[in-house]
C-alpha cells in the first residue's frame, strides 16, 4: 500500500512512484470518495498534474528532487496560497484570491509537496464540527449521517479517506486534533510559535496554530521539519533550531514519566472513550512509561477563559472584512455605514457574528477588566498548571474529545454544548504547549476514538515518540473507514 | 474681563523618516503613484502579520531621550479598534498604557524667557492611507501608500497658556525633532501634524475646564491663531454665560475660525486591547545607553558651543543652529578651512538668504562647504575682492557649482597685488588729478578717495584695495613730500 506519507515518499523516492501517479492516485481517491465525504471545497487537478509532470520532467534530467517532491497535499481553506481562492469557508472572502503564498506553502513547495485542493472547515475556523462552513457540510468518513469534527473537519476527513495522505489543519482550541480523533487520524498542534502564522487567516492570533494532519505519528514526525521554524514574517513565530523529528522516532516511552490528570475523567465524557483512553495509558505503562495522577486545577475555567480571548481577538481581525478593499460587498448598500452593517451581515455566518459580538461585548469599555483581563489572568493560572505538571513528568495523555463523532444537527441549536466538545483541548492552546491526537480506540458503532497527548513548548519530539511507540504497538491507526473498504492495510 | 486663564495641550504627530514603513518592508516614501507602495501587510490582507521597524523604534526612543523622558524597560504594542476606509485592518497597531516613553520636558524661549513645559507621553504607531475625493465618477478612492507609515505621538501636557506659548512649544519641538534626523518635520507636507484641546478656567483655578479640540491646523501660524480664535471664543462663551461644549472643532484657514466638527453624537470605544501578532517590547539600560550616546548635540547646546569656540555672536550663533543642517554646513565650512566669523557672515547674511529666494533648503544646497570655504580663504588672502566675491562668483558658484578659483580666474577677477603695478597706477592717478593732489597739499585728507578711484577704475577693479592705499601713502611721501595723518 502507498496510503502514508512515508510509504508514498519512499516510493517517489525509489522511482516506483512518480510524482505523477502519486497526484494521479489522490485525484482518484478524490474523485471516488468525495461524492460522500465532501471533504475539499476546491480541486486544482490540472495543475497539480502539470506540477507533478514537471517534476517528473526534472527529475529525468537528473536535478535533485526536492524531499517531498511529488506529495499530494491538501490545505486547509484559510491557509494562503497564489492566486488559489480562499474561502475560510466564508461567504465573506468567496472569490478571494490571496496574491502571496504562506510561509508554511511557500516551505512545503519548495521541498516539493504539491497541493491538490482547499479542504472545508467551519467558517473562518469557529466551531467543532464543520457544519458552519458556509458552502458545504462534509461527512465522516466512518459514519456518514456524522460530523467529521471541526474545525478542520476537511483535512480531517480527507486524511481519513486515504484522499491524501498529508494534510494542512490550523488548531485554535482544538480544531486539528478534535477532528482528528473523531476521524481517526493522527494530529498535532504544535507549540505557539513552532510553525510560521503568517498566511494563515488569522482567528485567534494568541491561540492559532498551523499543524499537520496524516495517518501516522511517523508521518507527522517527516514533513514537520517543512512546517517549522523561525520565520522573519511573523514575529511570534520561535527562533529555536528544528529537530529531525523523525530521525529520533525510535526512542519509545521507557523511562518517560506520564501524567494522567485528574480533571480530565469526570466532566460528561463517554464511557466507551474512557474506557478506550484508558486502555491506551495501560498501553504506555506496558511500554515502559511510568504513569502518575497529576492535577490541572483550573481546568474548569478553561472554555470560559478561551471563549473570551478567542472572540476578544476575533472580533478584532475579522474587521478587515468590511466590504471595502476586497470580499464581499453588499449590492443594496447606500452608505459608507450600510457597506459595513449590510456587507458583513450578508457576509459572515451566525456562529461568527456571534462571536464577533460576544468579543466586541467582552473588550467595551466597562467589561474588559471583568471578562477579557481576568481571562487573561486566569490563562496564567491555567498556563501555571501545566508548568507544575510537566515539572513532574514529561507527558499528559488525557481524551481528545468527551465522545466520538456527533450526528448533524445534533449541537447546531446549542452553542454551549458544540463548545464543550473543546473541552479537553482548549487549554493546550491557552498555555502554548503541543497536543497529538492519536487514534486509540473504536465505539461499539465503529466510530474512533483519540487519545491526547500533551507536553511541554517544544517537546513535539517526545510526543511524537511516544505516539510512534503507542502506534508501533496498536493497530487502531491502521484501520480503514468502511468507506475505503476493508478494515486494515 | 482678564480673570480667565486659557489651558492648552498639544497633540503633535511626526511621520518618522524610516527607509520602510512601521510594520512591513515597503518603502516608507512620499509622492509615488498611488498603491504602489504596498504589499499583504500593509493593505491589511487576511493572513498577513506586522513585524515591528527597529528603525522606527529607535527613533522612537531617540526623541523620548531628546524630551527627557522616562524610558520604558518594557512596552508593547496594542490595537486601537474603529472603522474607517483608510484603515485597512479597521484597527490601528498603536500603544495604549504601556507606551516607549512616559514624562519628560522640553524648554522653549517665550519672548526671550527660557520655559519649561511638561510632556506626558511618546508612542508609536501606524498612519493611515488616503481617502481621494471628488473622482470624476463621484466615488471615493483609497490610496494606501501612506497606509503603515510610523508615526510618533507626542503628547504634551495641559502646560501652555497662551498662543505664543504654544507656538514656541511647537517650534522647538520640530527643532528638536528634526535635530535628530527622523523626521522632515513638515507641517505643510503632514510629515508635522498637531491637534490642540483648549480650555479657560479662572485665574488661579486649579480644575482645567471643558476641553475642546481643535483640528485641521495645517501650519504653525494656523495653530496660533486657531488657538486665539478659541479662546477668544471661549472666553466670550463664559462670560456671556453660556456653557462650553466638549467637541472636536475644525480649523478654517480662510476664515481663521473654528467650527465644530459634523459628528455623530457617539462616543467612540476603540477597544484597546494587547496586540497578539506582535511580541512585546524590552530595552536594555545597555541597549538605552547606546541610544543616548548616539543622540546628537541638542541646539542649545551646539549654539552656547559656536559663540565660546567660535566667537561668534550670540546671534549669529542662533541663526546658524536654527536648523541642524545648517549648523552642520557651518561646520563644515569652517573644517575645510574658513575662519570661523567670516563663514558665518557668508552663510548666515548671504547663503540662507539665497536659499530662502529659491526656496530651497541647506541640504540640496548647489555650494559645497568646501568651495564655500575655497571662496571665503580667496577673500581673506585678498585674491579676490569681498565685491566680487559677493556680486560675481557667489552667485555663479550657486548656479554653476564649479570651484571659485576657475570661476574667479574665467571672470577675470583675481586681484592685483604686485606693487610694482600698483605704483604705475597710483602715479598716472596722481598725474592725472592734480586737483586732487593740490587738495591734499591742504590737508583735505578726503581728496585721497578720488585717485584711490582712478587707480580701482584703472584696474577694473582688480588692485588690492588696502595695497593701493598702503603704496599711495608712500608715493605721496616719496614724490611730494605729502605726509597723510
Amino acid at each position: 500500500m502507498t496510503e502514508t506519507v512515508a510509504q508514498v515518499l519512499a516510493a517517489l523516492r525509489s522511482g516506483a512512484l512518480s510524482a505523477r501517479e502519486a497526484v494521479q492516485t489522490a485525484l482518484d481517491r478524490i474523485a471516488a470518495c468525495e461524492p460522500a465525504i465532501a471533504a475539499f471545497l476546491a480541486i486544482r487537478a490540472d495543475a497539480a498534474l502539470a506540477e507533478a509532470g514537471r517534476m517528473d520532467d526534472a527529475r529525468a534530467r537528473g536535478i535533485t528532487p526536492g524531499p517531498l517532491a511529488g506529495l499530494p497535499i491538501g490545505v486547509k481553506d484559510l491557509i494562503c496560497e497564489h492566486n488559489i481562492e480562499c474561502t475560510c469557508a466564508s461567504r465573506i472572502l468567496k472569490g478571494y484570491l490571496p496574491p502571496y503564498d504562506a510561509t508554511v506553502i511557500a516551505r512545503l513547495r519548495a521541498a516539493g509537496a504539491i497541493p491538490v485542493g482547499r479542504l472545508n472547515m467551519d467558517e473562518f475556523a469557529m466551531g467543532s464540527s464543520t457544519e458552519h462552513s458556509a458552502f458545504q457540510l462534509t461527512r465522516n468518513p466512518w459514519d456518514t449521517a456524522r460530523i467529521p469534527g471541526g474545525s478542520s473537519g476537511g483535512s480531517a476527513a480527507a486524511v481519513a479517506a486515504r484522499e491524501v495522505p498529508f494534510a494542512l489543519g490550523s488548531d485554535t482550541g482544538g480544531s486539528i486534533r478534535q477532528p482528528a480523533s473523531f476521524c481517526g487520524v493522527t494530529g498535532l498542534k504544535p507549540t505557539y510559535g513552532r510553525v510560521s502564522r503568517y498566511g494563515l487567516v488569522a482567528y485567534a492570533s494568541s491561540l492559532d496554530q498551523i499543524g499537520p494532519m496524516a495517518l501516522t505519528a511517523e508521518d507527522i514526525a517527516l514533513t514537520l521539519p517543512f512546517l517549522a521554524g523561525h520565520d522573519t514574517h511573523d514575529s511570534t513565530s520561535a527562533d529555536m533550531p528544528v529537530p529531525d523529528y523523525a530521525g529520533e522516532l525510535c526512542h519509545g516511552v521507557k523511562g518517560l514519566k506520564i501524567g494522567v490528570p485528574k480533571e480530565y475523567f469526570v466532566v460528561g465524557i463517554d464511557a466507551e472513550v474512557e474506557h478506550a483512553v484508558r486502555a491506551a495509558i495501560s498501553q504506555f505503562s506496558h511500554l515502559g512509561a511510568e504513569v502518575v495522577e497529576v492535577s490541572l486545577p483550573h481546568t474548569e475555567y478553561a472554555i470560559a477563559t478561551y471563549y473570551i480571548i478567542a472572540t476578544a481577538e476575533a472580533s478584532s481581525n475579522l474587521e478587515r472584512y468590511d466590504g471595502i478593499h476586497y470580499g464581499h460587498r453588499s449590492a443594496s448598500a447606500r452608505s459608507l455605514p450600510e457597506v459595513y452593517a449590510k456587507s458583513r451581515r450578508e457576509g459572515f455566518g451566525l456562529e461568527v457574528i456571534r462571536r464577533i459580538i460576544l468579543g466586541t461585548y467582552v473588550l467595551s469599555a466597562g467589561y474588559y477588566d471583568a471578562y477579557y483581563l481576568k481571562a487573561l489572568k486566569v490563562r496564567t493560572l491555567i498556563r501555571q498548571d501545566f508548568d507544575r505538571a510537566f515539572n513532574q513528568v514529561d507527558l499528559l495523555v488525557t481524551p481528545t474529545a468527551p465522545t466520538p463523532a456527533f450526528a448533524f444537527g445534533e449541537k447546531m441549536n446549542d452553542p454551549l454544548q458544540m463548545y464543550l466538545a473543546d473541552i479537553f483541548t482548549v487549554s493546550v492552546n491557552l498555555a502554548g504547549i503541543p497536543g497529538l491526537s492519536l487514534p486509540c480506540g473504536f465505539s461499539k458503532a465503529g466510530l474512533p476514538i483519540g487519545v491526547q497527548l500533551l507536553a511541554k513548548p517544544f517537546a513535539e519530539d517526545t510526543l511524537l515518540q511516544a505516539g510512534h511507540a503507542y502506534q508501533e504497538a496498536t493497530d487502531h491507526h491502521r484501520r480503514r473507514p468502511p468507506l475505503c473498504g476493508g478494515k486494515e492495510d | 474681563m482678564s480673570s480667565l486663564q486659557p489651558v492648552i495641550g498639544l497633540e503633535v504627530h511626526v511621520q518618522l523618516s524610516t527607509a520602510t514603513k512601521m510594520f512591513c518592508r515597503c518603502r516608507n516614501r512620499f509622492g509615488d503613484p498611488p498603491n504602489t507602495n504596498v504589499c499583504p501587510v500593509c493593505l491589511g490582507l487576511p493572513g498577513s502579520l506586522p513585524v515591528a521597524n527597529c528603525q522606527a523604534i529607535e527613533y522612537g526612543m531617540k526623541a523620548g531621550l531628546v524630551l527627557n523622558c522616562s524610558i520604558a524597560r518594557f512596552s508593547k504594542f496594542d490595537r486601537k479598534n474603529y472603522f474607517y476606509p483608510d484603515l485597512p485592518k479597521n484597527y490601528q497597531i498603536s500603544q495604549y498604557d504601556l507606551p516607549m516613553c512616559g514624562t519628560g520636558w522640553l524648554d522653549a524661549d517665550v519672548h526671550g524667557e527660557r520655559t519649561r513645559f511638561g510632556i506626558t507621553r511618546v508612542h508609536l504607531e501606524e498612519d493611515a492611507g488616503k481617502l481621494v475625493h471628488d473622482n470624476p465618477g463621484g466615488e471615493s478612492l483609497v490610496d494606501l501608500n501612506r497606509a503603515g507609515t510610523p508615526l510618533l505621538e507626542i503628547v504634551s501636557e495641559p502646560d501652555m497658556r497662551s498662543p505664543e506659548e504654544a507656538y514656541a512649544y511647537l517650534t522647538t519641538l520640530r527643532q528638536l525633532i528634526s535635530y535628530l534626523g527622523i523626521s522632515d518635520c513638515t507641517m505643510e507636507e503632514g510629515s508635522l501634524r498637531c491637534d490642540a484641546n483648549v480650555s479657560i478656567r479662572p485665574q488661579g483655578s486649579k480644575t482645567l475646564g471643558t476641553k475642546v479640540e481643535i483640528k485641521n491646523m495645517n501650519s504653525f501660524k494656523s495653530v496660533e491663531k486657531a488657538l486665539a480664535y478659541e479662546i477668544r471664543r471661549q472666553t466670550a462663551a463664559v462670560e456671556s454665560g453660556e456653557p462650553i461644549v466638549q467637541e472636536t472643532r475644525l480649523f478654517d484657514a480662510a476664515t481663521e475660525k473654528t467650527s465644530p466638527m459634523r459628528s455623530k453624537e457617539q462616543a467612540h470605544d476603540y477597544r484597546y486591547f494587547p496586540d497578539p501578532d506582535l511580541v512585546p517590547l524590552t530595552f536594555s539600560d545597555e541597549q538605552v545607553a547606546r541610544w543616548r550616546a548616539e543622540l546628537p548635540e541638542a541646539p542649545g547646546a551646539r549654539k552656547t558651543r559656536f559663540v565660546t569656540a567660535f566667537e561668534l555672536s550670540a546671534y549669529d550663533a542662533a541663526v546658524l543652529t536654527a536648523d541642524r543642517a545648517c549648523a552642520d554646513y557651518f561646520e563644515e565650512v569652517v573644517r575645510a578651512g574658513a575662519p570661523a566669523k567670516p563663514a558665518a557672515n557668508w552663510i548666515a547674511n548671504n547663503l540662507l538668504a539665497k536659499l530662502n529666494e529659491e526656496q530651497r533648503s541647506i541640504v540640496t544646497c548647489p555650494i559645497t562647504p568646501v568651495h564655500m570655504a575655497a571662496m571665503i580663504l580667496m577673500v581673506e588672502r585678498k585674491e579676490i575682492s569681498s565685491t566680487n566675491a559677493k556680486n560675481d562668483v557667489f552667485p555663479e558658484l550657486f548656479s554653476s557649482g564649479k570651484p571659485p578659483a576657475d570661476i574667479a580666474a574665467a571672470k577675470g577677477l583675481a586681484q592685483v597685488c604686485d606693487t610694482g603695478q600698483i605704483d604705475l597706477w597710483v602715479r598716472q592717478a596722481i598725474e592725472r588729478n592734480p586737483d586732487s593732489l593740490a587738495s591734499l597739499r591742504e590737508g583735505k585728507v578726503k581728496a585721497a578717495g578720488k585717485i584711490v578711484g582712478a587707480v580701482m577704475q584703472a584696474s577694473k577693479g582688480k588692485a588690492n584695495p588696502a595695497l593701493v592705499n598702503a603704496r599711495l601713502r608712500v608715493i605721496l611721501g616719496t614724490d611730494h613730500g605729502i605726509t597723510l595723518p
